[in-house]
């Protein structure tokens, strides 16, 4: 009997299975097809193949494949500084925070209101680095009280319960928060000042041309990288940090205090968010009250790919979803005949997160979750 | 837990002096209130809501904004934590004294924001901040006299607020009648004009309510006296009739049950007829949304699925429709007739949700969230791009969707009343598949899914199946719900679809009560006809650009406050609740020399579970 039933579940399952498998060899087949396509139009453009989709294809030059890579690693460090805060709380609490984009988007709206009173006393052209610094440290300070407040309201309530429950809250802080911007500040989009020249203009590193303003996300994303890097490895907050994320109650028995250290791990990531926050601002200078919806998305979808609770993950991850969703739109379903490809940047996105969910649910670089959260 | 179990307690044992009071918690809500008056009014909520009047020149929408806030205060400031086995005391005069103190408090809130506006410019970032909102806090008589009026009101509502503890019951009762009867009255407005029209009764409304909205004053202080006097006289028998209901038993229970049901079917046919043309949209919109959030009832809360995604059925539906039985479809050129164009679209949307579901079945629950939510924009995405403009349109979408003609009678979007009685027909049947479903073999294993995944799948049900049933029975009813609204409004855009819908389903779900259809009808009901969906303004249409805040509130509040809805399924109120449930069996257990090994074992069990979580 038990081998009957044995044979019966598996069959049944199976049949979930076949298709998960379709799905996986459909998608790993048309990435295949399409770089193949892409590179035969590249090398030898009067081949049929490279024909047989697209036959208008032009293909990429060097420097136009460059920029996109560039632009596609700086919108890709972005991602990466969201990701660890989304990384950090579910490495701790377990829960996805769905309202950190909102953090996010915190940021880039208080560095636009700084930045525009800035503007109007004639500082920002005058001593733009100074500026630059202070809504960076206005923008930390805002995303992180904002992280922490959250905390305090929505999440510590409900620290224990089933898992699902503060996901939903955070969609509703997340909602909240939104909609509260757009009545306090207006729905209309807000534009960042004009960048000084110096910085805006394009340079030349290693043959590579890249925008000054593309330069300076890079620059200071791994800067913070680093610096957060330092607090988590190295420093005794970051130490409890792990200590809470590894287990709460054996922490709490070792003297760390674990409320605390829960909001530390909160305005960390903020902290990101709001660094992120401006770096957005800076490079598409332009933000709304939904800034925050789309890149916190993906910034999750980094985090996974990166393995979640994993922040050299998370911001490797960032990186990688950044870059394909800017190179696989032209390098994957140009060649393949799709037209209208730069609309699909956010399918891409998506379909990558689908992908890694399907193939290493576990991330890139496997995830570090507490005991309890693994299974 | 344990810091709320002793802080009663603790002052419970001190001199209870008038001035001996909590004075952090008192600042702590007081200044709390203020920021959130504050923060209401720079959102622009009592300037907004101007135009809608409560009573007439008296009470309008716009102030009901502010007032109800140092109201909740101070009844919150007050209020004592009840836990069994713990000294509770009595509410006294010091409980009162403690919402004074807080209203005075949160009186500062409007205060600096009037002396704020009048001294400095901050309308660059803050929209709201200027002159009309300066006028509409000083209620257009100069600062003194706004400052003033705003600690005096403040006081006097937090007082109101925490005078609710105090009150007996009976007084309680009847204010809380006439409160919410006012505010109910007022609300339906639209709705009891036209019914009273219907039937011929004109004069009556029109003396009721003011030209400009709003019940007159007069009509207001009649109205307090008859819902006064009606709560004095129904006073325990709405309670007794419900509770002889529920203890009804098998036939009887049966027979009591038809009579409820024909009795509400009957108005929900009679009632349309009397009803205008906005008030029939608006049922029609809360139809509509009433069947999507069946589906996503079955999906979220009778199976445990978040399904972010749940749009994207919605969408399935309202596309598959147009492009069968619109004449400008790009591609299909024949024009199917509803009725057969709506078989393919069920058969459409279960395979989407096969599709769907099949990959993220086997996910941890919360990333099957963020996944379905990217399906969701993926399939709108797919809607609106270049790539598949042949077939549906683009951004333009697909225009000239025709009427459902039934034979008898054509419904269009031109006569909501047709499209009520359409989507009618399709809720009572998904409202009975739905209630065969919950106590089928397939429901109790959703539930049993819900509960706890590992077990379930022990106890021999087939976990894959059962959610992929679940999402496809969604999908099925949310496509259904899609291809009445692309026949309603005659044509499908892609923007019609964004995920904000699947969210405002899911607060419905969540408000009326997961995994109960009692519950989703309610949550309907109030939030889609009172607040309005995405796009479809309720009756308080005031609220367009706020009802989305809200919407993030509520799901915000009913989280930390009622996770079970406001009308629980049984069942689920007691997962959501387990450790109170066994506390409380474990106080009972103390008194009784029986029960006690029985109550020893039970919190037992509970650190068990716990407990094997660990080592897994």
């Amino acid at each position: 009997l038990t081998a009957i039933i044995n044979r019966q579940s598996a069959r049944r399952v199976s049949r979930v299975d076949r298709f998960l498998t379709f799905i996986r060899v459909f998608l790993v087949g048309l990435i295949v097809i399409g770089v193949l396509a892409f590179l035969a139009q590249q090398f030898i453009p009067d081949n049929p193949f490279a024909r047989w989709r697209n036959p208008d294809a032009m293909g990429l030059t060097a420097d136009q494949f460059k920029g996109l890579l560039m632009s596609g690693l700086s919108q890709g460090a972005m991602y990466g500084l969201i990701a660890l805060g989304y990384s950090m709380v579910y490495g701790v609490l377990g829960f996805i925070n769905f309202a950190h984009g909102e953090v996010f988007m915190a940021g880039a709206m208080t560095g636009f209101i700084a930045s525009e009173k800035f503007n109007d006393s004639g500082l920002w052209e005058s001593n733009f680095l100074l500026c630059l610094v202070l809504i960076v440290i206005m923008a930390i300070s805002i995303s992180t009280l904002m992280a922490v407040l959250m905390e305090r309201v929505a999440y510590r309530p409900l620290r224990n319960s089933p898992r699902l429950i503060p996901l939903i809250t955070s969609i509703g802080v997340s909602f909240f928060i939104q909609n509260a911007v757009m009545g306090l500040f207006g729905p209309a989009s807000k534009p960042y000042p004009r960048l000084p020249e110096w910085l805006a203009k394009q340079r030349s590193i290693l043959t590579f041309e890249i925008a000054g303003t593309k330069l300076l996300v890079l620059v200071v994303a791994a800067v913070s990288m680093l610096g957060l890097w330092y607090l988590v490895e190295s420093t005794k907050t970051g130490k409890a940090m792990r200590a809470v994320a590894e287990d709460k109650e054996i922490a709490a028995l070792m003297g760390i205090n674990v409320n605390r250290t829960i909001v530390t791990t909160f305005a960390v990531g903020g902290a990101m968010a709001g660094v992120a926050g401006i770096l957005w601002g800076l490079l598409f200078r332009s933000v709304t009250h939904m800034t925050g919806f789309l890149p916190g998305i993906k910034a999750f979808t980094a985090a996974v790919i990166g393995g979640i609770g994993n922040l050299g993950g998370a911001m490797a991850g960032g990186i990688a979803l950044g870059s394909a969703e800017s190179v696989a739109p032209l390098v994957i379903l140009e060649p393949l005949g799709v037209p209208g490809v730069s609309q699909l940047k956010d399918v891409v996105a998506f379909t990558v997160l689908v992908l890694v969910l399907l193939f290493k649910p576990s991330g890139l670089f496997g995830e570090r979750l507490s005991a309890e959260d693994r299974a | 837990m344990s810091a709320t179990m002793s802080a009663p307690s603790s002052t419970s044992k001190a001199a209870p002096g008038l001035l001996d009071l909590d004075w952090r918690r008192i600042g702590k809500w007081g200044g709390l209130c203020a920021m959130v008056m504050v923060l209401v009014s720079l959102i622009g909520m009592p300037v907004g809501l101007e135009r809608r009047m409560i009573i007439e020149g008296r009470l309008s929408l716009g102030y009901l904004s502010l007032v109800w806030i140092p109201l909740l205060f101070g009844y919150v400031v007050s209020k004592r934590v009840v836990l069994e086995g713990v000294e509770t005391p009595d509410p006294s005069a010091r409980d009162v004294f403690a919402g004074l103190c807080t209203g005075v408090l949160s009186g500062l809130g409007p205060m600096l924001l009037v002396l704020g506006i009048d001294n400095f410019n901050l309308r660059d970032p803050l929209v709201n901040w200027g002159p009309q909102l300066l006028e509409q806090l000083t209620f257009g008589r100069g600062i003194g006299f706004g400052v003033a009026a705003w600690f005096g009101i403040c006081a006097v509502l937090g007082l109101l607020g925490s005078l609710m503890h105090v009150l007996p019951k009976d007084v309680r009762r009847v204010v809380s009648f006439v409160t919410y009867g006012l505010l109910f009255i007022s609300i339906l407005e639209a709705v009891i004009s036209d019914l009273s029209e219907g039937f011929g009764l004109e004069s009556l409304t029109d003396a009721m309510y003011a030209k400009r909205g709003g019940l007159t004053v007069k009509s207001s202080i009649i109205l307090v006296v008859v819902i006064g006097v009606f709560s004095i006289l129904t006073k325990g028998r709405l309670k007794g009739a419900t509770s002889r209901y529920k203890e009804l038993q098998g036939e009887e229970r049966k027979r009591a049950s038809i009579v409820l049901f024909s009795g509400v079917a009957g108005l929900c046919i009679v009632l349309p007829l009397f009803l205008g043309k906005i008030v029939n949209e608006l049922l029609a919109n809360v139809g509509l949304f009433l069947l999507l959030a069946l589906g996503l009832n079955i999906v979220v809360g009778l199976a445990g699925i978040l399904d972010l995604g749940y749009v994207a059925f919605f969408a399935v539906g309202g596309y598959t429709t147009a492009v069968l039985t619109s004449a400008e479809s790009p591609f299909f050129t024949p024009e199917l007739h509803f009725g057969f164009a709506l078989i393919i679209v069920i058969l459409m949307a279960g395979l989407t949700g096969l599709v769907i579901g099949a990959p993220v079945i086997r996910m941890r629950g919360d990333y099957l969230a963020i996944v379905t939510l990217g399906f969701g924009e993926i399939i709108r995405l797919l809607f609106m791009s270049d790539w598949l403009k042949p077939y549906f349109g683009g951004a333009q979408g697909i225009t000239n969707v025709p009427p459902v003609d039934l034979g008898f009678a054509v419904v269009t979007g031109i006569d909501p009343r047709s499209v009520f009685y359409l989507v009618l027909v399709f809720c009572t049947l998904a409202i009975y598949v739905s209630w065969r479903l919950q106590a089928s073999r397939l429901g109790r294993a959703w539930m049993a899914i819900r509960e706890d995944e590992q077990v379930a799948e022990a106890m021999g049900i087939n976990t894959v199946n059962a959610k992929l049933m679940a999402f496809v029975v969604g999908a099925m009813m949310a496509a259904v719900s899609g291809a009445v609204l692309a026949a309603k409004v005659g044509s499908v855009f892609p923007n019609s679809f964004m995920i904000l819908v699947s969210i405002i389903i899911l607060v419905v779900v969540i408000v009326g009560g997961m995994g109960n259809i009692a519950g989703v009808l309610v949550g309907s009901f109030v939030l889609i006809g009172v607040l309005g969906g995405p796009r479809q303004p309720g009756l308080l249409q005031e609220f367009q650009s706020y009802k989305l805040l809200i919407y993030g509130a509520l799901l915000v509040f009913m989280m930390l406050q009622r996770p079970e809805g406001l009308v629980p399924s049984a069942r689920r109120s007691q997962e959501l609740h387990q450790e109170e449930f066994l506390q409380d069996a474990w106080l009972k257990g103390e008194d009784h020399d029986r029960e006690e090994t029985e109550a020893v074992k039970q919190p037992g069990a509970v650190s068990g579970v716990e407990g094997e979580g660990d080592p897994a």
